[in-house]
Formats: C-alpha cells, structure tokens, sequence
C-alpha cells in the first residue's frame, strides 16, 4: 500500500509530490499518462513562467525542469504511460487507484491518500457548436500548440484564431514567427479573456488585430477550412445581422476555454462546485472525499502556474497530515461568491489546519475600477481587497489572516465586489 | 516624446506613462524597477526574448526548445527565425546547452530549454 499515489505528473502533481516527501512521507507514487513528466508546460516553450516562485522568467519546459529536477532528487517513484481509469474509496478509507500500461499491464493500486492533479482539458468546436461543415483545419489552440512546438508539423499558413485567451494569443506570436499570417483574433466579449502582456508581445508587437465583440458565424470548406465568417455581436453577444466578413484562411484555431478534467474524481464521489467545475476543497485542498486531495488546474483553472505550485504544494502539504493522522477534519468556515464575484476556491476551512493566514482565490464577473472585493461574515465587513482594476481573465489572491477568522467561531465568508469608499 | 505602454516585465501588466527624450526619460506608473528599464528600452532600443524550436535528432520528439539567452533587438526577431531554422542538433541536450553562437551577430546565444536525452 502507498502513502500517497498522485494522479498527474505535470507541475501540479510534482509540486504536491515533492511537498508531500518533504514532510516527510516516503511512500509516494506518481502516475503520468503522457512519455515524459512535466504535463502541458512541455508544449508551453514560451517564457513568463516562474516569476513568483524561482523570481525569473522561465519556459514552459524549464518550469517544469525544475521541478522534475527536485522530485527526482528526492529520489519519487513514478510511473510514465500509464493511464488511471478509475478511483474508487473502500469502506476501510483506503483508496484503489485502476491503472493501466504496457508495461504492468492492469494494475490496482492501494493508497492511503490520492491527491488529484489531472489538469483541464480545452473546449472544442462541439463544444461552442459553430455552424458549418467539420473541416481539416479546425484546431484548439492547444493541439496546434503541441503539433507545432514538439511534433514539428505547422498546422496551416492563413490563420484565423477565434478566443482571446491566453494560449491564443500566444499561438498567434507563435504561428506568426513560424511563418504563417494571423489575420486576426476574433473574441466574443467587449473584453480580451488574456493577460494584457500577451496583447501587446503577442499581438500588437506584429500588428495583428484584435476584434472584440466579434465572433465566428460559420465554417466554409468541406475537406480543408476555406474561410470564416467573422460577425459583429451585439451586448446580449447575439449576432448582429449586416456586419458579417468572410475572412479566407485555411486553418481556424480555437481558444475559447478550458474545463477541469475531473471524470475520475466523479466517477469516485468526489463532490463538484458547478461554479468552477472543479472538487469543492479545503484550505488543504482535501476534497468532501476524506484522504482524496485536489490542486491545479483539474480544481479551477488558473492563469499562471507559480499559483498551480502553491496550491498543490498545500494538497502535498494536507496529504501528508492526513497520512500521518494530523489533519483536523472540522470545517469552520465555508466561501461564497456574492455580486459581482463567479467562484471562490476553498470553498471550506478548517482554522486549526492554517499556519497564519488562508489565500482565497477568486474570479469577478466583469471588468471593474474604482471598486474593491470586501469579505464579509454575517454584516461584518472582515477584510478588504484593493487593486487598480479588477478583470475576469486574472485570477484574484485574497489572502485572510487567520487572527481574523479566529475572532468568530465560524460562519460563511461572503466575497463581495463593492464601490471604493470614498 | 510621451507615450503609454503595459509593461510585459511580468504578468501584473502596468500602465506605463514614458516621457522624455535622448538620455533623459522618466517612467511613471511602473511598480518596480523592471517597469523603469522596460519603458526606457521600449523607447530607445526595444528588445524581447525570443523562444522558439530547433529540429533534433536522436531525441524521443522531433523539436527542441530553446530561447534566446537575453532579449535581442525586436527588429531581428524575423532574421533569427530564419537562422534557427538552419540549426539541427543531436540528441542528448542539456538546459542551459548553447545551440547557436551570436544569433544574427547580437552576440547573444540561443540555448535549449529542456533537457533531452538521446534514444
């Protein structure tokens, strides 16, 4: 039997790994589907990656190595090609983890603790359903990331990119250094879903165009995409009649969201916030499952991975007090989203398990200045968050003192976007 | 000379205000000190990091990446692509390891950015 198996080998799951052999569990195992370790930041080979947490600017790929590097050094067990089918709790608490390789072929793994770092998988064209045909030349933006960047096929010459979020923006720099014209990136809302950094290095630096409040009606093209249409929306994001162009291109990617792959933590029993569509957790990321912990991507999705490390640092953290027998288990406090506000992850807390303070992280609805996120219990405002301005495509960190939470026994922390007072 | 830019230092993206000329520039509205250099660089001289691929042979995947060990001159981004297009190496490959010796005669290296051992 494991201590702790941890389903996932990308930078969630190493860094949940290596905090949990550093309190000083042993028995751990990972389990990765892809060749190698290191998850979707083998394909990310642009920089910006570990500012926060080694003070840097890093590549996807050496994020990754170094924290490859650090569980290796403290010597990880961990299996590659292997593919976790199930999860299941027995009525002794322990956990079985059915996996599946050449190698071992079917295997039932026992454990004491699973920590659940699967990450999130892109939406599709079926998923947004665009009119038209299902061409050759339809890609998600990560897949054209991934062919481009490590299989070294260029996915198409006249490109259209429908999303404005991040792994857009950075597919229409890429696309375009690799000799392909970006004609323009269409986004759906009044707003860009990216970092403003990634606009202007990755669009305005090559005079790409950015079409806000514009979408893509229907896909011309039987065998291989031929052209767009590109239409206008109005504030309901309803197409307006007369403002259609038909863009010629021959590959149209896609950048319109991400989803937490969490097929096996439902499968288990694992209970899902809709808001997020990710495990409800603690502030040790254990989920409703007790000894089941989740983190990264696979619980909400997050904008930079120096906040996926953190977060499953405290997943690595939680399942090693778990294993040991010094987690405490009574919730104190649970999270809410109030106006203005999409979801709050933990979504519960436990203060005795906090070392000095709790790090909520949270989504606003829409762009906002002049405001400010305020965190109430009852009527009691206990804590203010300040910024120059508020936007839904950068993930909010509200950290709340646990001196402040000790004040009350327990209760339900609201989170609330309200005007700067004067 | 004044103009506004976000600086892309780091994720926070701040609103920069640049003004000045010649030698002499003042940047407002930066948070740190990354700000200030960027919005001087962006005025005089503006440079960015250039990651990309180069092809490799021997390794489990076909394309290495690599970047350029500094920020080289914005205008030569286009010219190094084509240089790095020339480049193959040979699989094992450390991070860290030089590729390619003054890309476009910046005198700024390109270097892999993952370890590949050879299979």
């Amino acid at each position: 039997m494991y201590d702790i198996i941890v389903i996932g080998g990308g930078p969630a799951g190493l860094a949940a790994a290596v905090e949990a052999k550093k309190e000083g569990v042993d028995n751990i195992l990972i389990l990765e589907r892809d060749r190698e370790l290191g998850g979707i930041l083998n394909q990310c080979i642009h920089n910006g990656f570990g500012l926060h947490t080694f003070k840097e600017q890093l590549t996807g790929p050496e994020y990754a190595g170094r924290y490859i590097d650090m569980a290796m050094d403290l010597k990880i067990p961990y299996k590659l090609n292997t593919m976790v089918l199930d999860m299941e709790r027995k009525d002794d608490d322990t956990k079985v983890v059915h996996a599946i390789n050449e190698e071992d072929g079917y295997m039932a793994l026992e454990a004491k603790a699973v920590i659940l770092t699967m990450g999130c998988r892109e939406r599709t064209a079926g998923a947004i359903g665009i009119p038209g045909f299902r061409p050759a030349g339809v890609f998600t933006a990560g897949t054209a990331q991934r062919f481009i960047n490590m299989e070294g096929y260029m996915t198409g010459k006249e490109v259209v990119i429908l999303g404005s979020g991040d792994i857009g923006l950075i597919m229409a720099r890429r696309m375009t250094l690799e000799g392909a014209h970006v004609k323009c990136v269409c986004e759906i809302m009044p707003y860009s879903n990216g970092l403003t950094r990634n606009i202007v290095q990755c669009l305005d630096d090559f005079n790409i165009p950015l079409k806000l409040s514009h979408t893509i009606t229907f896909i011309h093209g039987k065998d291989r995409v031929e052209a767009v249409d590109v239409t206008q929306v109005d504030e309901n994001l309803k197409p307006i009649p007369g403002t259609t162009e038909t863009i010629p291109c021959d590959t149209l990617l896609l950048s319109v969201g991400l989803i937490p792959e969490n097929e096996i933590s439902r499968g288990a029993g694992v209970e899902i916030d809709r808001r997020t569509q990710g495990p409800s957790i603690s502030e040790l990321c254990e989920t409703n499952l007790p000894g089941v912990f989740a983190a990264g991507n696979v619980v909400h999705v997050h904008d930079l991975v120096d906040f996926v490390s953190q977060e499953a640092a405290l997943a690595g953290k939680g399942a090693a007090r778990y294993v040991k027998g010094h987690l405490e288990e009574d919730i104190n406090f649970t999270t809410v989203n109030g106006d203005g506000i999409g979801n709050v992850v933990p979504e519960k807390i436990t203060v005795a398990n906090l070392d000095d303070s709790v790090n909520c992280y949270m989504r606003v609805r829409k762009v906002s200045t002049d405001t400010v996120i305020n965190c109430y219990i009852g009527d009691e405002k206990i804590a203010t968050k300040k910024a120059r301005k508020f936007v839904p495509a950068e993930m909010v960190n509200f950290k709340i003192k646990k001196s402040d939470l000790e004040k009350y026994h327990d209760g339900e922390l609201k989170f609330v976007v309200e005007p700067k007072e004067a | 000379m004044k103009k506004e830019m976000v600086c892309i230092s780091c994720p926070m993206g701040c609103h920069l205000t640049v003004e000045g000329e010649g030698d002499n520039w003042t940047v407002t509205g930066n948070s740190c000190k990354n700000g200030e250099r960027y919005g001087i660089q962006e005025m005089t001289d503006p440079r960015r990091i250039l990651p990309t691929t180069v092809v490799i042979k021997g390794a489990m995947i076909s394309r290495l990446p690599v970047k350029t060990a500094q920020e080289i001159p914005k205008g030569k981004l286009f010219d190094a692509m084509d240089e790095l297009s020339k480049v193959v190496v040979e699989a094992p490959v450390k991070v860290g390891d030089v590729v390619l010796k003054n890309v476009c005669d910046t005198g700024i290296d390109v270097i892999a950015t993952k370890t590949m051992p050879a299979v």
